[in-house]
């Protein structure tokens, strides 16, 4: 019998949308030895957080649990008593949602949430002390006295698993627990989740989009395609030999940061003129001074990447480029033009020949306008003369990020996230802007999305496009840029050719963050974007 | 390798144009409020054509009940109840619906500027519209009607004024989660003047909380207004007015009720239609954004 040593057996679950039976788990089978993490990747609406609260015996409402059996040391969780259940949740399944800032209450100190979890007392006391240091968080009465506001995201998510583990459960739900955390709180939130569950003999099951989050934490994997579990195995099968071709699709489009830089400096640069200009720029929010003396500069048909964690500056910096965020002092200059520092003072053809993407499509696209209207919308405002008919302009454009020309019908609510980001680069490239400044513009989409987007860049740039690439992810910026700009705290502390910072980097910052990036496996053909050489 | 999404699939739609219109129109709260404010908005509007007589004309004795050819008795002065309610009602709506668009109007043009010129100018301008809003809008209506007489316009335009600052704050709230926005932003950063980015970007993104606010301000307008006739500062006599009529023949409650309970009801009806419309539109609203529309 499998089920005396699994700690977990999932058989055949089904969960379905209520109204209509439209499956959104498609019978979900596999096993967990006690210690083991199995992580689950997938895109957005695969079915990964449904099939993951299933496992507790909870659909969200809208949707219920239509079959199957989840065995955790033995007891099916399905067949449970409603009173059952809430006790087993939490004791024996514990859950650890995605966003630990919504999870913990923000008006009860941290001691008191974690003595929530595990009872009052003298002996729990010792247990919360010892559960604190296993999750590597300070154990003394000042940090217990702490409301989650005066957490780090970091911190949230580790007081989150604290309180997940501390019952001793025998199965262990992780939704997405490093989603928005910057790579280096990543790294130790996911240190902190490994070492945990092989000390207490736990099984995990890991939610992730990111497999080299994945492959960081977990020793099986299930890949989920449309509800259905389409590949499951060891990490190291999946990885290498990958059967499924989702999986391998999933795996081609990870960005990578082994694998050798795609983009190379054009060196034989005929124009020496560059495109884009700042010199010496600093800029403050209030009283606080968060840019310091930003000089960098841009040659046609270059891609210059900016990287800095949350809070280095990266979007103060690209908000000041654009003339939205005033600078203190400072030069910019666009194609040898001085650049004024508010857009209002600036020309109207600097104004058409800069453009800026923003890095949520969900809030960049204004919500009642036909995406139609919002193309035609700078032509106007810019007075840009097409040439042809405004219609054949917006057509061109759709064509341009490959999208079809029904598009142009269609409110921002009726397309995917990718549609959405495709449709402001459009939008963008229908002024014939010289510079694209790209702000975090795929980090809101799914990695296959991510893949087709910096694609559709490469060949902008083929174009003679210059940008400005701002970004938190390495691997990204392996795939695109040509140079790299690292920003620490408002300072440029490194640059230089994509390659060079990337495989020599000389600053102790930029050396740190290429240890927290998290790569999918060497030797498993994952090369960034597009396999399209750069050529001058 | 590509991977482009097909094109074809199509998020399911959670705000289409025309989703809210939709919505109101199926749901209970809103239609029958709707439903009560046309009817009343109809008796007011074809109701002098119907009247049996004029409102001035004197058709018996003061007080008396009702009677063949007189339905709803007489009045004060023996006019027929009946007669001057039909005819009442046309200069209050006019009156109240003047009145809230004026509030509207001003209220989103301060509200919405306000938010997008957020730091100094916005705090500076709440605290002023603060000041205003500790009067009672009653109280500083009846202080100017008193020192510059009872005009209908003079009305409209205090009233309208009265609600004003009510209507700015919640235009500006409204407006404040949308000049936020990276759409916004992003009509900036191509040098779209201040004006057209509130008139093309902010604005059509506010008009659901703007059409519960013009629900609720409708039915505080209505009763402003015949509160006003009632104290005797709003429409004057002897024009017929359901305000006026009320305050009239208040004293024959006992006696001739039908005078007095009926334009009461007419004017409720009105102000509950109104207020049922604002709250179940309210409640649409809130629901279509907690959805993530």
């Amino acid at each position: 019998m499998s089920a005396s040593h699994a700690a977990v057996v999932v058989e055949d679950l089904r969960v379905v949308i209520e109204r209509d039976g439209t499956p959104i788990v498609r019978g979900a089978s596999f096993e967990l030895a006690p210690g083991e993490v199995l992580g689950l990747v997938g895109e957005s609406g695969s079915g990964k957080s449904t099939l993951g609260l299933a496992l507790l015996g909870f659909a969200k409402p809208g949707a219920r649990i239509d079959g199957g059996r989840v065995a955790v040391d033995g007891t099916d969780v399905l067949s449970l008593a409603p009173a059952e259940l809430r006790r087993t949740r939490g004791s024996r399944v514990a859950y650890v949602p995605q966003d630990p800032g919504a999870s913990l209450n923000p008006r009860m100190s941290v001691g008191a949430q974690l003595r929530e979890a595990v009872g009052t007392g003298p002996e729990s006391d010792a247990l919360i002390r010892r559960i604190l240091a296993e999750v590597g968080l300070p154990d003394d009465r000042e940090f217990l006295t702490r409301h989650p506001e005066q957490l780090s995201g970091g911190q949230q998510q580790r007081v989150a698993i604290a309180m997940a583990i501390a019952p001793s459960p025998r199965l262990i739900v992780l939704d997405e627990p490093t989603t928005g955390l910057d790579v280096t709180t990543q790294r130790m939130v996911l240190d902190t989740v490994a070492r945990v569950t092989e000390a207490h003999d736990m099984a995990a099951i890991y939610i992730s989009h990111d497999l080299a989050v994945i492959e960081h934490v977990a020793d099986k994997v299930g890949v989920m395609q449309n509800g259905r579990l389409v590949e499951a195995g060891t990490m190291q099968e999946v990885l290498s030999r990958p059967a499924h071709p989702y999986t391998q699709q999933l795996l081609a489009a990870v960005p990578s940061l082994r694998g050798p830089s795609l983009r190379e400096p054009d060196t034989a640069q005929s124009d020496p003129r560059p495109v884009f200009e700042a010199e010496g720029v600093n800029a403050s929010h209030g009283h606080n001074q968060v840019l310091f003396d930003v000089s960098f500069r841009v040659q046609r048909g270059e891609c210059v990447a900016v990287v800095g964690e949350s809070g280095s500056g990266k979007t103060t910096l690209s908000r000041t480029l654009i003339g939205l965020h005033p600078a203190d002092s400072g030069s910019m200059s666009l194609a040898s033009r001085v650049l004024a520092d508010r857009v209002a003072d600036r020309s109207r053809d600097d104004r058409r020949e800069m453009q800026y993407i923003f890095q949520n499509p969900y809030a960049s696209l204004q919500p009642r306008r036909r995406i139609r209207d919002t193309l035609t919308l700078p032509l106007r405002a810019l007075q840009i003369s097409t040439g042809s008919s405004a219609d054949a302009a917006v057509r061109s454009a759709l064509d341009r990020v490959r999208l079809l020309p029904e598009v142009a019908d269609k409110f921002p609510a009726e397309l995917s996230g990718g549609q959405r980001q495709r449709v402001a680069i459009a939008r963008a490239l229908i002024c014939e802007p010289t510079f694209l400044i790209c702000d975090e513009i795929t980090s809101a989409l799914d990695v296959s999305v991510q893949a087709s987007v910096l694609e559709l860049l490469a060949e902008l740039m083929d174009d003679g496009l210059s940008m400005l690439f701002v970004t938190h992810n390495l691997a990204v910026v392996n795939a695109i840029a040509t140079r790299t700009v690292v920003v620490q705290r408002g300072r440029i502390v490194e640059q230089g050719s994509t390659r060079s910072v990337l495989t020599a980097p000389a600053h102790p910052y930029t050396q740190r963050l290429m240890a927290d990036t998290l790569d999918v496996g060497a030797g498993v053909g994952s090369h960034g974007a597009e396999g399209a050489s750069a050529h001058g | 390798m590509t991977l482009h999404e097909s094109v074809h699939t199509v998020a399911p739609a959670a705000a289409r144009r025309g989703g809210m219109a939709r919505r109101v129109l199926k749901n209970g709260q809103t239609t029958t409020g709707m439903a009560l404010m046309l009817g009343i908005v109809l008796l007011a509007a074809i109701g002098p054509f119907l009247a049996p007589h004029l409102p001035t004309e004197i058709v018996g004795r003061p007080f008396t009940g009702p009677s063949d050819g007189i339905l709803l008795g007489t009045d004060v002065l023996g006019r027929d109840v009946l007669s001057r309610v039909l005819s009442g009602g046309r200069l209050l709506i006019v009156m109240s619906v003047a009145a809230t668009l004026i509030g509207l109007v001003l209220g989103t043009i301060i509200g919405v500027t306000s938010a997008y010129v957020s730091g100094l100018g916005d705090f500076l301008t709440m605290r002023v519209l603060d000041v205003i809003l500790a009067f009672p809008s009653i109280v500083f209506a009846l202080l100017f009607v008193s020192v510059l007489g009872a005009n209908p316009v003079l009305l409209v335009v205090l009233v309208g004024v009265a609600h004003t600052p009510s209507v700015a704050r919640v235009m500006r709230g409204a407006a404040m989660t949308v000049v936020t926005r990276d759409y916004v932003l992003w009509a900036r950063s191509i040098g779209i003047p201040p004006f057209t980015i509130l008139r093309a970007e902010v604005f059509p993104n506010i008009v659901s909380p703007l059409m519960v606010e013009a629900g609720l301000r409708l039915m505080w307008s209505v009763g402003t207004i015949a509160a006003l006739s009632f104290l005797g500062y709003g429409i004057q006599p002897p024009t017929a007015d359901w305000g006026l009529m009320a305050s009239e023949n208040r004293n024959a409650l006992s006696l001739q009720p039908l005078s007095v309970v009926v334009p009461i009801a007419v004017i409720g009806i009105f102000t509950i239609g109104a207020n049922l419309f604002a709250e179940g539109l309210g409640r649409i609203v809130a629901r279509t954004e907690g959805a993530g529309a």
